[in-house]
């Protein structure tokens, strides 16, 4: 089907493109992954405490998040890309560039893991918020000596299924040049018809994914003691 | 010790209003054995979850230790709950931690410092029999030592009253008497005032002191079994030949 010499070949022609490719991608993804543990973690969290029956039940703060999460994520993202330009200028004072692309895709991300986290979170037994509860503990120990601590492993599978989402999303962000891998392989292989440098760059990628879902899942099952 | 002063709890489902406790008054003697007995339903797991407020009633008083807590802002409503262990028949601990990871919690909590926690650990895997099971995940305990855990983690805080929902219903019947002996074990030698809440007809003659009968979110009976001393109660584990036919199968052999 393709010729595998010849892929190579190209691969290493291009190396010196494909590496700085390949630190755009770990940038925006990096920032993204940031983000989702900084501000998703919390926001999932949140989702989670002010859903019915929750310790912190509020249908008005549950359906605002709710709305974020939702609409968010319903945006074709490159649309949200563009629709986020005069947020991302006001942030980073550009809108164009590796940082700048960051910037939605951060947003996405916070998005994507909020759900992850919420429904980590709810695979808890409430049993075990009832057992924390007749102790004497306060709703923030509650959600991190308890909650947190059984549903560990889901959060970061969630994380892990999280960053692979992540690395797709970035492909697209050669229309605010923010570079990275997907775009590389778009105008350096598909182009110029480089067929085969645009499979080796696929082939990349699969290996990268391989190695994130695999690491993922090796965490996951270490801290799983369940 | 504990009273509850005509506390009733109703819930609003789809096709009404269920009352899950209706006007109930009731008083636990402290250093007693209390059970509390009445069919699937009938209200007893709230009403024992109303004594630590887990269930805050909708109306009536919950005089604990001379507080009524149902008046207490929630700050002091934790403080309180430390003071009243609560065993649960699911036991809910924590899977991601070791035993003595779990019966530390309740110290992490209060804030008791790290080398303080591991005496006070040790102490209370000792008396419920589990100190060889330290640092093993209570994923690989039986039923019976995971509630051994929970026994533990509930004593750790030195509480005055232990609180059991159904302790020994997810048991067969040879670990359930385990889980009594344990129970009345530290009735008796620590002077916790246990409330036992169960089904089972055979919990309450084993160890309670005193029975209230809940039905309907009632309390429809209460009296006080005859007096018990740890004289007239078997100590050794029975065999199965035993509780299935009474003495009478041991004499056959």
């Amino acid at each position: 089907m393709f010729d595998f010499s010849l892929m190579l070949e190209k691969f290493m022609d291009f190396r010196i493109q494909i590496a700085e490719a390949v630190g755009e991608t770990f940038l925006m993804v990096g920032i993204s992954v940031m983000a989702a543990i900084l501000l998703g973690l919390p926001l999932g969290t949140m989702l989670y405490l002010t859903a019915k029956g929750q310790l912190r039940e509020n249908a008005t703060w549950s359906m605002i998040l709710n709305g974020f999460v939702n609409i968010v994520r319903s945006f074709p993202f490159l649309l949200l890309v563009v629709f986020m330009i005069p947020f991302t200028r006001f942030l980073v004072g550009t809108a164009i560039g590796t940082i700048a692309a960051s910037v939605p895709l951060a947003i996405v991300s916070i998005a994507i893991y909020a759900r992850q986290v919420e429904q980590s979170l709810f695979e808890v037994p409430r049993g075990v918020v009832e057992a924390a509860q007749s102790m004497g503990a306060s709703k923030l120990k509650i959600v991190y000596k308890f909650l947190y601590v059984e549903a560990r492993s889901g959060l970061v599978l969630g994380l892990t299924t999280s960053t692979i989402s992540f690395i797709s999303y970035s492909t697209v962000m050669g229309v605010v040049g923010g570079g990275g891998v997907g775009d590389f392989a778009i105008r350096y292989g598909y182009q110029r018809f480089e067929t085969e440098l645009m499979a080796a760059v696929i082939v990349l990628m699969i290996v990268l994914v391989q190695l994130i879902q695999f690491t993922g899942s090796l965490i996951s099952r270490w801290l799983d003691k369940r | 010790m504990i009273s509850l002063h005509e506390v009733s709890k109703s819930y609003s489902s789809g096709e009404g209003i269920f009352k899950a406790v209706e006007s109930v008054s009731l008083t636990i003697r402290e250093g007693s054995i209390h059970g509390i007995i009445g069919p699937s339903g009938a209200g007893k797991s709230t009403l024992l979850r109303m004594m630590n407020v887990l269930e805050p009633p909708d109306s009536g008083k919950v005089i604990v230790g001379g507080q009524d807590l149902t008046r207490l802002p929630e700050s002091q409503l934790r403080v309180a709950r430390r003071s009243m262990g609560m065993v649960f028949q699911q036991f809910h601990l924590l899977h991601n931690r070791t035993v003595s990871g779990n019966v530390a919690v309740p110290l992490e909590l209060a804030g008791m410092s790290k080398r303080q926690r591991k005496e006070r650990v040790e102490e209370c895997l000792q008396f419920v029999g589990l100190q060889d099971k330290a640092k093993q995940y209570p994923a690989r305990l039986s039923g019976g030592q995971k509630q051994r855990v929970a026994i533990a983690r509930a004593l750790a805080h030195r509480p005055a009253v232990l609180l059991c929902d159904e302790p020994t219903s997810s048991l067969d019947s040879v670990t359930t008497g385990e889980i009594l002996n344990v129970l009345r074990h530290i009735n008796e030698t620590l002077g916790v005032t246990v409330v036992i809440v169960t089904h089972e007809m055979d919990v309450v003659k084993e160890i309670c002191h005193e029975v209230s009968v809940v039905e309907q979110g009632r309390l429809t009976d209460g009296f006080a079994l005859e007096e018990r001393t740890a004289r007239n109660v078997p100590r050794h584990k029975p065999s199965y030949r035993e509780l299935l036919l009474g003495k009478a199968g041991v004499s056959d052999v």
